[in-house]
C-alpha cells in the first residue's frame, strides 16, 4: 500500500521506523500481542496524548505520593456507548468526566487516572486517536493525569469498536465526609443543572431513531464545582452524579443508603423545552434520562442558600435549583408535588429505558 | 412546551377540582372506568386521583395492549425465535411481558433469539429488507391505534415483492372488550363492580370515530366520554361523566374534539379492512375467550401470516395461580388486592402483565400511587 515509502531512494536513516498510518489503518490482532505493534500504538496514540512523567518511566504501573495524613478514594468506571461520538462527546471524554465525577462525588479531588482499552479488530486508527486525544483534553482540563493504562484488542464481531474502562484515585481534604448514608430528615436537596441532556443527545443520534435537535451532551467534570461547593460548605453530606438512570433513581439510591424519604418539587426541576419535547415524544420521563455533567447534592437546610450561591457561581452550575428536601420515611419512598397538584412516588428505574448511553 | 403545557395546568386543574367537588353529589357514590392505558398512566403519574372527591372512583380497565396478551401468544413468537430462526420484531414493552418456562422476549434474547426492539412495523420491515437471507415476523400487538400501520406495513411488503416479512397478528377491538365488560355477571348481574360511566379512548378513537360507543351507550345505559391522554383531559371528562349520572343521561360525548370526530379516520379504517378481518374468537389475559374481539389477516394476504408460514400452534396457558391479574383487568380487583403486588411480583420480576407496561393498572400504581397503601410522614 504504501510501497512508495519504503522506496524514496537513498538509505533510510538509522532506528526509523514507519509511523502508523492514522488516515488509513486499522486495529489488527497484531496491535493486542504485546509486541512490536502493539508497543507503536501504545507511543504513538497514547503516550503522544497523554504524555506525562509517570507514562515517561515506562514502569507497568504508576508509583504515586500521597499527601501525608489525607484519605485515598478509588472509583472505577466501564464505558461501552454507542454511537462512540455524539453531540458535545465522545467516548473519550465521557471515559475520564465519568470516573473523575464518581472520584469527586466522594468529596475527593481527583488526581490519577488508568485507562483500559478494549480494542476490536477492525477498529479504525483515526477514531482512536480522536477519542484519545478528547480524552487527553478531557484530564488536562480537569486537572487528573492518565498514569498507566492496558489494550487489548478482540476479533472482530467481538467487541463494539472501543470499549474504555478508567479507574480513577484522589485525595479527601481533613474534615470531609461525603456520603449517600448521610442524608438527613430537614435537608434540602439541590440539582445544579438541567437533566437529561445527555441521554436524549446520544438517542438522537441513534440509527433507528435518528431526529434533529439541538440538544449537546451536558458531558463535562465536576471536580471544580464540587471543590467550590464544598469550600462553601464543608459539612456537605452528599453528593451524586445523576447517571444512569437520571435523577430519579439516584434519589432512590441515596434515600435507601441513608434510610430517609424524599419530596421533590416537579416545579423546581430544570430541563431544557427541547428536552421535554423530545422525552414527550418518545415517551421518557426526564427525570429517568441519564446526564453526565450534572450533580445532585443534599445539605443542611441552613447552609442551602450559600451552597446554592456557590454553585450558580461556577459554569457548571449556572442553572442550579432547590429541588426538595429530605424527609422522614421508613419505606424511603421518594415522592414528588407534580406540577399538575397531585403527588406520586418517583420510583426506581424499572428494566433499561435507553440502552448504552454511557 | 405548547400545545402539552396548556393541557398539564395545575391552576385550571384545581378550578375543575372545585367544580367537581361542588357538582359530584355527596349522597351517593361514582364509579368510572377509563378503558385505556393511556388513561391509567395519566392519572397516576399526575397525581389526578388525589384531585378527585373521596367519593369519586376511577376503575382501570384493560385497555393496555401488552397487559391483555395471553401468555400463549407470546410463547408462539419465543418459539419462531427459538425454534424457527426467525428475526422476531416487536415494540419494547412486549419484550418483558412473562410468558411460559419463566421466559420473555428479554429471555429469549438472552438465550440466543434473535429479537430485536422496533419503534415501528415500518421498521420491521427495513429489517426484513436488510436481512434478505433470514425470515423477519412482525409480533404485532395493540388495539387499533397500532393496526393500520401494521396493515400498512403488509400492503408495502406485498408491493415490493418481499419473501421473508410476515406478521403474527394479535391486534384486539375496543368496543367488543368493552361490551364483554358490561356483559360480564360482576357488572350486569351481581352489580358487584359498579360502573357508572367510561372514559373513551383517545388515540383508539382518532382512528375508529366515536359512532362505536354509541350501541353500548344506549344499549346498557352507560354514558361515555372520549377523552385525551393529557391529565386536564381526564379531570374534564370526569366533570362531564359526573354531569350525565347526575342529570340521567347517557351519551356519547367528547372531550377529544381536538383530534376526534364521528367517523374517525377512514381512511385508516379502510386500509385496515383490506387487509384484516375478525377472527370468530380470540383469548384475552384476563377475560379469556372474546368473540369477535381480534383481527386476523385475510386469505388473500396469506403469505404475510406468520400464523400459515410457520407451524406454531397457538395453546393457552393458565395464569400464575396466585396472580390477580384477570379481576384487575375486569375491574373486580384492585392492584392492592392482589397477594404478590409489590413483593414477589413487581416491575423488575413481573409474574402478572399487568406489572409489565407502566399502562398497565399494577405497575402504575407499583410506580407512581404505592404511597397512598401506607401513612408516610413529610417534614
Amino acid at each position: 500500500m504504501n510501497a512508495r515509502d519504503d522506496s524514496k531512494g537513498g538509505t533510510v536513516r538509522a532506528g526509523y521506523v514507519r509511523p502508523l498510518d492514522i488516515r488509513n489503518g486499522r486495529i489488527d490482532m497484531g496491535h493486542g500481542a504485546g509486541g512490536r505493534a502493539a508497543s507503536q500504538l501504545i507511543e504513538e496514540i497514547f503516550l503522544a496524548a497523554f504524555d506525562n512523567p509517570f507514562l515517561r518511566q515506562g514502569n507497568d504501573g504508576a508509583s504515586l505520593a500521597i499527601p501525608q495524613g489525607s484519605r485515598l478514594v478509588m472509583a472505577t468506571d466501564a464505558h461501552v456507548i454507542s454511537p462512540l461520538f455524539f453531540p458535545g462527546g465522545d467516548i473519550g471524554a465521557l471515559s475520564v468526566h465519568g470516573t473523575v465525577n464518581d472520584v469527586a462525588m466522594m468529596g475527593a479531588t481527583p488526581l490519577w487516572l488508568s485507562a483500559s482499552f478494549i480494542l476490536e479488530e477492525g477498529f479504525p486508527l483515526a477514531d482512536l486517536k480522536r477519542i484519545v486525544q478528547s480524552m487527553a483534553a478531557a484530564a488536562r482540563e480537569a486537572g487528573v493525569a492518565v498514569v498507566t493504562g492496558d489494550t487489548k484488542v478482540v476479533e472482530q464481531g467481538k467487541g463494539d469498536g472501543v470499549f474504555i474502562s478508567t479507574t480513577g484515585v484522589g485525595v479527601v481534604p481533613h474534615g470531609i465526609d461525603v456520603s449517600g448514608a448521610n442524608a438527613r430528615p430537614g435537608d434540602v436537596i439541590l440539582l445544579s443543572g438541567t437533566v437529561g441532556d445527555h441521554g436524549v443527545a446520544v438517542l438522537s443520534q441513534r440509527e433507528s431513531l435518528e431526529f434533529e435537535t439541538t440538544i449537546v451532551s451536558d458531558t463535562a467534570a465536576l471536580n471544580g464545582l464540587v471543590a467550590d461547593m464544598l469550600a462553601a460548605c464543608p459539612a456537605l453530606r452528599t453528593l451524586r452524579d445523576p447517571t444512569r438512570g437520571g435523577v430519579a433513581t439516584t434519589l432512590n439510591e441515596i434515600a435507601r443508603q441513608s434510610g430517609v424519604g424524599m419530596l421533590l418539587d416537579e416545579a423546581a426541576i430544570p430541563v431544557k423545552p427541547e428536552v421535554d419535547a423530545a422525552c414527550e415524544l418518545l415517551g421518557l420521563d426526564p427525570l429517568y434520562v441519564a446526564n453526565e455533567g450534572k450533580l445532585l447534592a443534599i445539605v443542611p437546610a441552613d447552609q442551602a442558600d450559600s451552597v446554592l450561591a456557590a454553585m450558580r457561581a461556577h459554569p457548571r452550575g449556572a442553572d442550579a435549583a432547590r429541588i426538595g428536601v429530605v424527609t422522614e420515611d421508613p419505606h424511603h419512598f421518594v415522592q414528588m408535588n407534580t406540577r399538575f397538584g397531585g403527588r406520586r412516588v418517583v420510583d426506581w428505574l424499572s428494566g433499561e429505558q435507553l440502552p448504552r448511553i454511557c | 412546551m405548547k400545545y402539552i403545557d396548556e393541557f398539564r395546568d395545575g391552576d385550571v386543574a384545581r378550578r375543575i377540582a372545585d367544580r367537581l367537588a361542588t357538582e359530584a353529589r355527596g349522597d351517593r357514590a361514582y364509579s368510572f372506568m377509563e378503558f385505556c392505558g393511556g388513561h391509567t398512566h395519566a392519572i397516576s403519574r399526575y397525581g389526578v386521583s388525589e384531585l378527585l372527591p373521596a367519593n369519586v372512583r376511577m376503575i382501570h380497565g384493560p385497555g393496555c395492549p401488552v397487559c391483555v396478551l395471553p401468555i400463549g401468544r407470546v410463547d408462539m413468537a419465543i418459539r419462531l425465535a427459538l425454534e424457527h430462526d426467525v428475526i422476531v420484531c416487536t415494540y419494547g414493552d412486549t419484550m418483558r411481558v412473562p410468558a411460559s418456562d419463566q421466559l420473555s422476549l428479554t429471555k429469549a434474547k438472552a438465550r440466543g433469539g434473535d429479537i430485536r426492539m422496533v419503534y415501528s412495523a415500518a421498521d420491521a420491515l427495513t429489517v426484513a429488507r436488510d436481512n434478505p437471507e433470514r425470515q423477519v415476523v412482525f409480533f404485532a400487538i395493540g388495539f387499533e391505534t397500532t393496526t393500520p400501520p401494521t396493515a400498512l406495513a403488509i400492503l408495502r411488503a406485498q408491493r415490493e415483492g418481499l419473501k421473508n416479512f410476515s406478521v403474527l397478528c394479535c391486534h384486539v377491538l375496543t368496543p367488543s372488550a368493552i361490551t364483554h365488560i358490561l356483559e360480564s355477571p360482576e357488572v350486569r348481574q351481581y352489580g358487584t363492580v359498579p360502573i357508572d360511566g367510561f372514559i373513551g379512548p383517545a388515540h383508539v378513537s382518532i382512528v375508529i370515530g366515536a359512532a362505536p360507543y354509541e350501541h353500548f351507550a344506549e344499549e346498557y345505559r352507560k354514558p361515555v366520554v372520549i377523552a385525551g391522554f393529557e391529565p386536564l383531559d381526564v379531570m374534564q371528562a370526569i366533570l362531564m361523566l359526573v354531569r350525565q349520572v347526575n342529570e340521567g343521561r347517557a351519551h356519547v360525548e367528547n372531550e377529544f374534539t381536538r383530534a376526534v370526530d364521528r367517523d374517525g379516520n377512514l381512511a385508516a379504517q379502510q386500509k385496515v379492512s383490506e387487509v384484516f378481518e375478525l377472527r370468530p374468537s380470540f383469548e384475552w389475559r384476563g377475560l379469556g375467550e372474546v368473540p369477535y374481539s381480534a383481527l386476523k389477516i385475510r386469505p388473500a394476504f396469506a403469505e404475510f401470516d406468520a400464523e400459515r408460514r410457520f407451524d406454531v400452534g397457538y395453546t393457552p396457558v393458565a395464569d400464575n395461580k396466585a396472580c390477580e391479574c384477570g379481576a384487575i383487568l375486569r375491574g373486580v380487583k384492585k392492584p392492592t388486592d392482589c397477594k404478590i403486588f409489590g413483593t414477589v411480583c413487581t416491575p423488575e420480576n413481573p409474574i402478572g402483565s399487568c406489572m409489565v407496561s407502566s399502562e398497565g393498572a399494577c405497575a402504575a400504581h407499583y410506580a407512581y400511587g404505592r404511597f397512598k397503601d401506607i401513612p408516610v410522614v413529610t417534614a
